[in-house]
């Protein structure tokens, strides 16, 4: 565990992503197999499913500090994480807080003496402590982890309240966990990064194979990393001469990769989750593709032409059991627009042309498996036209990639473009704030905001993206001065600012007192220039939603 | 004995002000932080020790007036005088007797020892203003010595790594506390910033002994040519961040000295590669002990975290309140 978190230290002291690579590189050659096992684990964001519920983490350091339940929730927005909060109040426990004497209340601060305990290896923390305490009455959780404290430091305490909650999260991506361990064992990242795909138990001798020079059997089922594409911000012609380039539609359903290959069928969500079992119609349309397949593709929930909303798809995700029935009421198809693999070769490195020519060569335009069309236009206005018609359509808008790109790993900018429809928008008032997690503690900068029902306004969305730096720092500090009520953390402000807001999505919901609930909202720009009872109206809000409905039918 | 103005702290028995956010008649000042000492008032009264320092924030004609730690002047119908702090040079706790008690206000103050100033004395009294600039229990300090040897060993692997290391810290008492702490235990040089000389200057004029330092900007020798600072210390204000000097630094990595830093999330929203905690306000433990020891059948809580404190002090049975501040901001001191 100190080794951990030493390294944890090391990658949050720095913003140096060669930094983080070097430290991490170091690590994997240095640490035992199996505690490197569980730390690409946790470095590449995979969890162990929450062992112990946030608030019994709460109710321990209440228990073992004395402290009342509200001061932790003051101390919590300004810390803005659960396990830090925690970690931070254990430092020192004073014996008792009760009796109003200096003796009571003055504990010499003392930092946990670690140097007597023989350290307990991640590997050992994690499959003879951690593990176990799931199922345990919440009693003897509370006991055993108590009783663990002391030999931790304040680092590690935190390192654990993460893990125990399912919440570790650090600041390196995949790619770079990938890079470090290529450098450890001087392999191509490319091989390293397929051996991290898909679903994997961290042991010694899983480690040994993702560091081994030599291929295995393992390696068979493994997805390819899948590419990603950036967003189109600028101007759709800066990307030059259409021909240069293939448009699809952006479909609005699980990203998958359905493999073929030595008999058996295999479909990988973007999530890096098996989901073969969840759509068997797609594994059994699969076993007639040739052997040594790989298609990259869309999950679609899809009846008479046209796809349903992700909604319906969501009911077959899940869903475990009764698949036969949930397949008939909701028909899904596999929309590909890659392969990746065909005849047992690796053909990503192949032009995007030659790739479609092959993917065309082995599905057809019809049927559960079949190839995503090619959007042709005339120019990029006439895209555009299309594009703005993809609500109607039920998909996202369009994807734009360059003829002769390979198939990249990550999100490599420049030749896979998504070039989504714009969210929908309303300008809104800005009623409550309270402060935000991680990084935006004890700044204000979760916002709730409202729209006018009459004399009243009625919160519609909370959103805490998309201001920038300077402007976070301005409203943080405005709304300190303009604050009516404290409810907690929560502040009423004065409804003064207007900031149009922007959305995905919109639907009817009994859940929100306007009745409508938006998914996605962020902040697009802050409108200094409208006073508040210029903001929109919840009349204005129904009319977006008529309009929603209006288009999906 | 004390009310809250527009002005901040009046004491009508005796017509003055406490650290008054305008200019008034007359103004006792706790210590020479900006917020706490704002010029323009026609009388000034602090310690011996803080008129070097406001003498250089308001001039020399500044109306300065002073006394020693513990000794008594009688103003109106009041009997004031001024005792340790320890939150900086000079920094003081105004004690007030007169008919309706004892009165102390604590100003900011600090209970770690620091070797630049003098140390806190508690005083007893019946009403106690205290600060709670960290008026929370998450805000616990390490012992300095800790904080010290992390900065020691953060400097080696910089200089290991070619680099250059900055702390930002407080011009007032920070960089002087930070100077004399590193003096102690390493004999390496330590760089300024050229706005912590007249700050660094002035402690010295008051018999605070600092280590020799060197501006950054004599680094460069005569002919212009420019001697690298890597693996060296620097110690700049905060103001000097994301500026051009900072290019004299060469590859550097970047931490700031204050409590803040106690917590992650904050350090990372301001981007700091380190943050060391070390403070020159109260801790909550100290905070604690130092209401505990006044004696105070009363207290009055300001800057920072006073609700949650002042809360915290009623379950205790204490009778407590909170003292508005103009000062919304981050503290100075820190």
């Amino acid at each position: 565990m100190r080794q951990f978190a030493e390294l944890y230290d090391a990658i949050d002291s720095t913003t140096s992503t060669n930094a983080k690579v070097a430290a991490m590189a170091a690590y994997f050659a240095g640490a035992p197999r199996a505690d490197a096992a569980w730390a690409v684990f946790f470095l590449t964001g995979r969890r162990l499913k929450r062992l112990v519920p946030h608030a019994s983490i709460g109710e321990w350091t209440l228990a073992a500090t004395g402290l009342e339940e509200w001061m932790l929730g003051e101390c919590y927005s300004v810390v803005g994480d659960g396990a830090e909060t925690a970690a931070l109040l254990l430092d020192a426990v004073p014996a008792a807080l009760k009796g109003w004497t200096t003796t009571d209340i003055v504990q010499p601060f003392r930092a946990a003496d670690t140097s007597s305990v023989a350290p307990l290896a991640l590997a050992a923390w994690v499959e003879d402590r951690i593990l176990p305490l799931r199922g345990l009455d919440p009693a003897e959780q509370q006991r055993r982890v108590t009783a663990w404290l002391g030999d931790l430091d304040r680092l590690e305490r935190f390192i654990l309240f993460k893990l125990l909650t399912g919440e570790f999260r650090v600041g390196v991506s995949q790619t770079l966990v990938v890079r470090a361990l290529a450098h450890a064992a001087s392999l191509e990242a490319s091989l390293v990064a397929a051996r991290l795909m898909g679903e994997w138990t961290p042991s010694a001798a899983w480690f040994e194979r993702v560091l081994s020079a030599e291929h295995t059997d393992d390696d068979r089922s493994r997805p390819y990393p899948f590419c990603l594409a950036a967003p189109l911000e600028g101007d759709v012609t800066s990307l030059g001469e259409l021909r240069d380039w293939q448009v699809e539609w952006k479909w609005d359903g699980i990203r998958a990769q359905l493999i073929r290959r030595e008999e058996a069928i295999h479909l990988w969500s973007r999530g890096e989750e098996l989901i073969t079992h969840r759509f068997p119609e797609i594994t059994a349309a699969a076993t007639h593709l040739p052997d040594g397949t790989v298609l990259d593709g869309e999950v679609l929930a899809f009846r008479d032409d046209r796809p349903l909303p992700f909604s319906h798809l969501q009911q077959r995700i899940g869903r475990q059991k009764q698949v036969a029935q949930m397949s008939r009421a909701v028909p899904v198809v596999f929309m590909s627009y890659d392969i990746l693999e065909s005849d047992g070769e690796d053909v990503r490195p192949r032009p995007l042309s030659e790739r479609r020519a092959l993917l065309e060569s082995v599905l057809a335009t019809a049927g559960v498996l079949r190839v995503s069309p090619e959007i042709v236009g005339s120019s990029w206005q006439q895209l555009a036209g299309m594009r703005a018609n993809s609500r109607a359509l039920a998909v996202e808008g369009l994807m734009i990639k360059r003829r002769t790109s390979s198939y990249g790993v990550g999100r490599k900018r420049g030749d896979w473009w998504k070039w989504k429809i714009d969210p929908y928008s309303i300008d809104a008032v800005l009623i409550y704030a309270q402060p935000g997690s991680g990084k935006r503690a004890s700044m204000l900068t979760d916002y709730t905001f409202g729209v006018w029902a009459g004399e009243e306004l009625v919160p519609i969305a909370k959103a805490y993206s998309g201001l920038t730096n300077e402007e976070i720092a301005e409203v943080d500090k405005w709304i300190r001065r303009h604050t009516r009520e404290r409810f907690g953390p929560v502040r009423h402000v004065d409804p003064v600012h207007v900031f149009e807001l922007g959305f995905e999505g919109i639907a009817k919901s009994s859940r929100h007192r306007s009745g409508i609930a938006v998914r996605f909202p962020r902040m697009l720009r802050w409108r200094r220039d409208k006073k508040a009872e210029e903001a929109d109206t919840l009349d204005t809000v129904r009319a977006l939603l008529e309009k929603a409905d209006a288009d999906v039918r | 004995m004390l009310a809250e103005t527009a002005d901040g702290l009046y004491c009508s028995a005796g017509r003055f002000h406490i650290d008054p956010w305008q200019p008034v008649e007359r103004a006792l000042i706790t210590h020479a932080h900006g917020d706490h000492a704002r010029p323009g008032s026609a009388a000034y009264l602090c310690t011996n020790e803080t008129v070097p320092l406001l003498r250089r924030r308001f001039g020399p004609d500044a109306p300065l007036e002073s006394l020693k730690y513990g000794e008594t002047r009688t103003i109106g119908d009041v009997r004031v005088s001024f005792h340790p702090a320890g939150h900086v040079l000079g920094s003081a706790q105004i004690r007030i007797e007169g008919e309706q008690g004892v009165w102390v206000a604590a100003g900011d103050y600090k209970r770690a020892a620091d070797p630049t100033c003098a140390a806190f004395e508690p005083v007893r009294c019946d009403t106690f203003i205290t600060e709670s600039t960290f008026g929370l229990p998450i805000y616990r300090w390490d012992p300095t010595e800790i904080v010290i040897a992390e900065i020691l060993s953060w400097w080696a692997a910089n200089r290991e790594a070619d680099k250059s290391s900055v702390i930002f810290c407080y011009t007032l008492g920070k960089a002087q506390r930070l100077l004399a702490e590193l003096a102690r235990v390493s004999d390496a040089p330590v760089f300024v910033h050229g706005m912590m000389l007249g700050m660094i200057d002035a402690y010295r004029e008051a018999g605070v002994s600092l280590p020799e330092v060197q501006t950054v900007i004599e680094r460069a020798k005569p002919r212009g040519e420019k001697r690298s600072l890597a693996g060296e210390l620097v110690l700049a204000p905060l103001s000097a961040r994301g500026t051009p000097w900072m290019r004299r630094l060469g590859v550097h990595s970047d931490a700031f000295a204050s409590g803040l830093m106690r917590v992650r999330g904050v350090r990372r929203q301001r981007a700091y590669d380190k943050g060391f905690v070390i403070s020159d306000h109260a801790d909550w433990p100290a905070l604690l002990t130092t209401i505990a020891e006044t004696g105070a059948s009363r207290v009055l809580a300001t800057h920072g975290y006073a609700e949650p404190l002042a809360r915290h002090l009623s379950s205790l049975g204490l009778d407590s309140g909170v003292i508005r501040t103009a000062w919304e901001g981050e503290p100075s001191g820190d």
